[in-house]
């Protein structure tokens, strides 16, 4: 530093005054601290207030509105996925219950088609029944007109037979003479 | 600065230092108090750059940042983080003052890389001024917080009670050395640089060397980079490193 003092005198002997007589190193110049002391206050005081006044209060809360944003985010997005959880489940009960209210139509639908079956069924067979009996009812009927007719010829035959051997007979007595052998 | 002329001389020059002349801004005449000179305009500049990017950055309150306000929240959240991991919860209310401290530094070390620009943070009487401002404050605040019992940070009661006083003297040294180191370690390191980088200039005179100067110059500007903000980091965490001293003297 020593020997560039004489350079450093000659160069700012142009400059000024009061730096000709300047040391080496400008950094110890202390003719300019008090200039460079007040610029640094005032620089120090201005950053200061701009940043305690507007810049970190604003930063802070821009901050702080992310952060709220992001949980509020978070949050919702959980609340969405319970929501998407609660409907899946609340398908799956329908989908449940509508199996279960299908199985139920089906068993009604056969229980009745059962029953219409059964009905059907049972009037086929008192129809039958009843159709049976009116023919055994008739059948009866003919057999003991037959019987009847049997009986009413075998008497005529017997009259006709015990007339034509000249016997005379009372019919009465040809009568029942018919109808003991008819039951023997 | 590079304007000055030394032409006549021919050969190599050396005026590393000339850059950091304080002189008038406009005309010459002697630098008085209330004088406007190239100090008054490069902190002006850096008054403007952190007002650019903290104010006009962030005027959007984008949820969403923009480049320039996720710079000034990363700022801020570096800043902030720092001053409570280092000084702890109740050190988070001195956090605008160590912001202040930061941003200015950290600017007026950049600007101060610009070609042919002043580096305010060079000069011991900046740089001084705020370690004692510091130095001043964090006393104060530790008498204020603790009472007596700020005395404490000196009498280590954890070592052996012979070794007591011995160390306290070394404490109290060592706190009264500390606006000494920390206004130094900031000029130094801003002027060595600089100062470097002028005369790795000069040599680009020669033809020869041109362009192993050039290198040379394009490497220690990009250290120069780094350092600054380095620099700047390491005054503002000595800050709360002391501020915690203050809050918390016990060992």
């Amino acid at each position: 530093m020593a020997t560039e003092a004489t350079e450093a005198a000659h160069g700012a002997a142009e400059a000024a005054g009061h730096a000709a007589e300047a040391p080496g190193m400008p950094q110890l110049d202390f003719s300019t601290f008090p200039n460079q002391i007040f610029w640094l206050v005032v620089t120090l005081v201005v950053i200061y207030l701009v940043l305690s006044k507007v810049a970190l209060p604003r930063i802070a809360s821009v901050l702080a509105e992310r952060q709220g944003t992001i949980t509020n985010d978070l949050a919702a997005a959980e609340d969405l996925k319970a929501k998407a959880a609660e409907a899946e489940e609340a398908y799956n009960k329908a989908l449940a219950d509508a199996r279960v209210e299908a199985g139920k139509i089906a068993a009604e639908a056969k229980a009745e088609m059962q029953a219409e079956v059964d009905a059907a069924i049972k009037k086929a067979d008192a129809e039958i029944a009843a159709r049976t009996a009116e023919s055994e009812a008739r059948i009866t009927e003919i057999r003991e007109g037959a019987a009847a007719a049997v009986k009413e010829v075998a008497t005529d035959t017997a009259k006709e037979v015990v007339a034509a051997l000249g016997i005379d007979v009372d019919a009465k007595a040809i009568n029942a003479a018919v109808a003991a052998r008819a039951k023997g | 600065m590079a304007e000055e002329a030394h032409g006549d001389e021919g050969g190599l020059v050396f005026h590393p230092m000339d850059q950091f002349i304080v002189k008038p801004l406009f005309g010459d005449g002697p630098v008085g108090m209330f004088t406007i000179t190239n100090v008054t305009f490069w902190m002006a500049v850096a008054v403007l750059c952190v007002v650019a990017l903290l104010v006009l950055g962030t005027r959007g309150r984008a949820l969403v940042p923009s480049r320039i306000q996720s710079i000034a929240e990363l700022a801020y959240g570096f800043v902030y983080k720092m001053v409570e991991d280092v000084a702890g919860k109740d050190g988070v209310k001195y956090f605008p003052y160590i912001m202040t401290l930061f941003m200015f530094i950290v600017f007026s070390n950049f600007l101060g890389l610009l070609p042919l620009s002043f580096t305010t943070t060079s000069h011991i009487a900046v740089t001084a001024v705020m370690a004692m401002a510091v130095f001043l404050a964090v006393t104060i605040l530790g008498f204020v917080k603790n009472g007596a019992g700020f005395l404490s940070l000196f009498w280590i009661s954890s070592a052996p009670l012979v070794l007591r006083p011995i160390l306290a003297l070394i404490e109290i040294i060592s706190y009264f050395v500390r606006p000494v180191s920390h206004s130094i370690r900031l000029a130094g390191n801003m002027m060595a640089g600089h100062a470097v980088i002028k005369v790795f200039a000069a040599f680009a005179a020669l033809a020869a060397i041109a362009p192993l100067s050039i290198i040379a110059i394009t490497a220690i500007y990009a250290l120069e980079v780094l350092v600054s903000f380095i620099q700047a980091y390491v005054f503002a965490i000595l800050t709360c490193v002391y501020l915690k001293d203050a809050l918390h003297p016990h060992h």
